[in-house]
């Protein structure tokens, strides 16, 4: 792990103006990241997809970020226009969803959405964009990669389909991934499967990553380190290897949400919360 | 999803509250709470309003005809013949000598006549046929749906020519017609808006406690099918008064010397180079409340019927 | 009826057994054959609720009482009502609606005779509206609640609001009496009729293989007001549907992933979310076409263009009850075909129906 930082965000705040009010998705996130893998947990609503998203400049149109900073490398990512974001999105930083039942075209056949993804910042041939794609769908340990290249998605499994999408965002070869939920759509058998073709690449590809997840242990496994989210703010953040020192009520709610298999198998604690928590 | 902080600020605070309360303590409130919401959003679609301003002063014109008319629409004064518009007479006169004017303002009765009495005999019609077939399901669904897209298999206006052809010409054959056209869209939607309800537990429960099959689709069903009929019919107005002025046009609808916008279109028709607004101004008049319906039925759609709109 | 009540069992029956490739197809096919059924039976009930005596009509009302009675029999209306119904069917599945009175020729003929002009009218008509209404709607959707979707929404507004007739002689006023820049009615000038054969009964075709340019040119300037005006309804119909259809595509899932993939918008929404769109676009795209060969009706007899519509109204207003009924037959045919027709495309254009 190196000490450079990839990324610097500080006092991320994402707004939304709905009929019903304005609505404070994130409220004030910081942090800095270097080639490591980083974690954001919290509930639905915490904010930890929304800021996500704000990393890549995609908050939905009725959505506003503001930031004191912003920075990837030099890039300072508050003033980047439409044109310079295509440049960063894909080719330097791009992100995993969750669900390949709808985050693939239904009607473009996997191999051109993956060549697709390639050819938008790399100028070669179709033949050699061609041999990539099926390389890199080799390399998700997809047996057939010829037979999966002409299909359309809903001809694979839940599984297939994330593989697939870990390959099309995997093969311009970017610096930063930002893996939102991305095995909680998949069947509980496939989930490990594939995190863990996830977490190998990432690792020999010397990639960062945040990890997006509601789901602390999982987290915690496979990052260095956790940012805990509550209501749009980080409540705490900790080394992975040091969960049981949390401090913050949360995070301690959210380690005794856990079962433990050498525990008693009484009813599992109610996550407590209290309002002050959310007062930043 | 943290602090919520209210943009509208129309209201009084006192009342304004009571209406966007989280937790209505009454059925009542929570009603005039959620028309107050649809009301703030479809106020705010100036199209819509615009609508709604037209279809309320096509009803006005209605009621007030032989008041807002300055001349008697069937007077007939060949003296007078064809005028252009002036002081005198606004939109001009026609071939008879009579004030266009006074024609297109009684005219707004006959097509509020019209769809006034299509959509009070088609929609009830629609609204049973796809409540009971989406309800009883099976044979009585296969059966009552298999009708209906005999009748949606028709074009309209063919259908309503056919019609019209077999009663005869005139006004009532012409709504009778279009009736006949109208009901099948209207019971796909009712159908639609059943079978997604009806094995909701609420359905059940009224059916736990011994409710008819009847009561139940009067009771339970049809008000669930109410808000997209509404949207339906309302943008559906405007096609049957375009319908209601092509049979008028053809001589099969309303006919002479009754002043219906379709008509007069067909009788300006042999003066079209010369005194073109014989057969323009009626025609501006249907556009226009044409165009009122459809404004007002979109947003309508927008605020009671989401999934059908955007 | 005994016909029909079997029909609907054996249909009930076999409900089950319609799955897989063959079934759906088998499935279409029923309920096409059903749905005509059902147009052969409303037609056919017009044409018996009629006041006027078919008959007296043929005869004349001079004609003695034994010359009546025989050919009464002759028709066949001394039959009960439903071996009428029967002989009918057989009559159209045949081909044949009886004679016009009006023209005297088979009505049969009359409608193979006056459809191209309807077809043409509708294809161009088609063709203008799908061209402009996609990119219309397109643009609309792109822009939501600005300026250009607002200029789009009203203008399809008014296009579902304008009398067709009224919109036709507007045209015609305009383009043709004031300005001349349009031919005026009719498929060409009376001029030219007599010097074109009709091979297809497409005007542009037809001089397009005599090799006449000028013959050509003037088809065009006779066709491209009422096609014009007809594409505008159509163009208004494809527009709104296309912003509706592109701001729910617009919205999903797939169109953020091509976003982080770094694609550019035009590519986004041209390539993905379109393609999407095309799907239902195309069930769209082939009612109003179906559409347009009704809607004609109206444009037909403002332009004196000698299509069904203005046969099927000049017949009616001539009480040739044959004519009228043929010709909503062969309409009612022609919408439920294109309706199937849609289907059928839906199923190819859309990679998850295919299979």
């Amino acid at each position: 792990m190196s000490n450079e930082t990839l990324l610097s965000v500080k006092n991320l705040e994402v707004t939304f103006d709905t009929p019903k009010g304005t609505v404070n998705a994130v409220r004030g996130v910081s942090f800095d990241l270097g080639r490591e893998r980083l974690g954001i947990v919290g509930e639905s609503g915490s904010g930890k997809s929304q800021t996500g998203r704000a990393i890549l400049g995609l908050t939905a149109a009725n959505g506003r970020i503001t930031a004191d900073e912003m920075k990837f490398h030099d890039l300072d990512l508050a003033t980047l226009t439409p044109k310079q974001w295509r440049k960063v999105r894909g080719a330097r930083i791009s992100m995993i969803m969750q669900d390949p039942k709808y985050s693939l075209n239904p009607v473009m056949t996997i191999g051109d959405q993956i060549i697709e993804a390639y050819r938008e910042h790399h100028k070669v041939n179709a033949k050699e964009a061609r041999h990539r794609a099926i390389d890199m769908l080799e390399a998700v340990k997809i047996r057939e990669p010829e037979r999966v290249f002409n299909s359309y998605p809903h001809e694979v499994s839940g599984g297939m389909g994330q593989r697939v999408m870990i390959a099309m965002m995997l093969i311009p070869d970017p610096e930063l991934i930002i893996a939102d939920e991305p095995t909680s759509a998949l069947d509980v058998t496939v989930q490990l499967q594939v995190m863990a073709i996830l977490d190998d690449l990432v690792r020999d590809r010397g990639m960062a990553l945040i990890f997006i997840s509601h789901d602390l242990q999982l987290v915690s496994s496979f990052c260095d380190r956790v940012l805990v989210m509550y209501q749009g703010l980080v409540v705490e953040e900790l080394k992975a290897s040091a969960l049981h020192e949390a401090k913050h009520p949360y995070t301690k709610g959210l380690l005794n949400c856990l079962p433990k298999m050498d525990g008693d198998h009484s009813d599992l604690p109610i996550l407590e919360r209290e309002a002050s928590w959310a007062e930043g | 999803m943290t602090t919520q902080t209210d943009i509208s600020k129309s209201a009084k605070p006192g009342l304004k509250q009571w209406l966007v309360a989280d937790a209505p303590q009454s059925r009542f409130q929570a009603k005039c709470g959620r028309a107050w919401l649809g009301w703030i959003k479809f106020s705010e679609n100036k199209l819509a309003m615009i609508g709604l301003s037209v279809v309320i002063g096509l009803i006005l014109v209605t009621i007030f005809a032989p008041l807002l008319a300055p001349y008697d629409p069937l007077a007939a004064n060949l003296a007078n013949r064809i005028q252009p518009p002036g002081a005198e007479h606004w939109f001009g006169t026609d071939q008879l000598g009579r004030d266009i004017l006074s024609r297109v303002i009684y005219g707004a009765q006959y097509t509020l006549l019209i769809v006034g009495l299509v959509a009070i005999t088609a929609a009830p019609v629609g609204l049973l046929v796809g409540t009971t077939a989406g309800f009883f399901g099976g044979w009585v669904d296969a059966v009552l749906m298999r009708i209906t897209d005999v009748f949606l298999a028709f074009p309209k206006l063919i259908l309503a020519l056919a019609f019209v052809s077999a009663l005869g010409p005139g006004i009532e054959n012409a709504i009778l017609a279009i009736a006949v056209t109208a009901w099948p869209p209207y019971a796909r939607i009712a159908r639609a808006e059943t079978i997604t309800v009806r094995k909701s537990d609420f359905i059940e429960a009224a059916r736990l406690q011994g409710t008819s099959n009847f009561a139940l689709i009067i009771g339970h069903i049809t008000p669930m099918c109410m808000s997209s009929l509404v949207v339906r019919v309302t943008l559906d107005m405007a096609g049957m008064i375009l319908i209601a002025a092509g049979l008028g046009f053809l001589g099969l609808g309303a006919q002479p010397p009754m002043p219906e916008w379709g008509a007069m279109v067909s009788d300006g028709r042999q003066f079209l180079l010369e005194q073109w607004w014989v057969a323009t101004v009626p025609g501006i008049a249907i556009l226009i409340v044409s165009l009122g319906f459809n404004l007002l039925g979109d947003g309508l759609r927008d605020v009671l019927d989401p999934r059908g709109g955007d | 009826m005994s016909a029909v009540t079997r029909k609907n069992r054996d249909g009930r029956t076999r409900t089950h057994l319609f799955s897989g490739k063959a079934g759906s197809f088998l499935r279409v096919v029923f309920s096409l054959a059903i749905t005509f059924f059902g147009l052969l039976l409303v037609t056919f009930l017009i044409g018996r609720v009629l006041p006027i005596d078919p008959v007296l009509a043929a005869v004349g009302d001079r004609a003695p009482q034994a010359v009546y009675d025989r050919v009464r029999e002759e028709m066949g209306l001394n039959l009960p009502l439903w071996q009428q119904f029967f002989i009918y069917i057989s009559n159209v599945l045949q081909g044949n609606f009886g004679q016009s009175v009006l023209t005297a020729n088979p009505v049969i003929d009359d409608i193979k005779r006056v459809f191209p002009a309807t077809l043409e009218l509708a294809t161009i008509a088609t063709i203008i509206g799908v061209l402009l209404g996609i990119p219309a709607g397109v643009f609309a959707a792109i822009n939501k609640g600005k300026w250009p979707d607002h200029i789009v929404r009203v203008i399809g507004l008014a296009g579902h609001s304008m009398p067709i007739f009224w919109l036709g002689l507007m045209g015609l006023l305009v383009f043709y009496m004031k300005l001349d820049w349009v031919a005026g009615p009719g498929r060409l000038d009376a001029f030219y009729i007599d010097f074109i054969e009709p091979t297809t009964g497409l005007m542009l075709v037809d001089t397009l293989i005599e090799g006449d340019t000028d013959l050509f040119w003037n088809a065009v300037s006779h066709i491209i007001l009422p096609a014009s005006i007809l594409a505008y309804f159509s163009l208004a119909y494809i527009a709104r549907m296309t912003r509706s259809f592109m701001l729910e595509q617009l919205s999903q899932e797939y169109i953020l992933t091509a976003r982080v993939k770094g694609i550019s918008e035009h590519r986004i929404i041209w390539r993905h979310a379109l393609g999407n769109v095309m799907v239902p676009l195309v069930t769209v795209i082939a009612l109003s076409y179906a559409n347009l060969l009704e809607g004609s009706v109206l444009t037909e007899i403002i332009f004196a263009w000698p299509g069904l519509g203005l046969y099927i109204t000049n017949s009616l207003l001539n009480a040739d009850m044959n004519a009228v009924l043929g010709g909503t037959v062969v309409v009612g045919a022609v919408f439920i075909s294109v309706n199937m027709l849609s289907d059928v495309l839906y199923r190819l254009l859309d990679p998850r129906a295919r299979r």
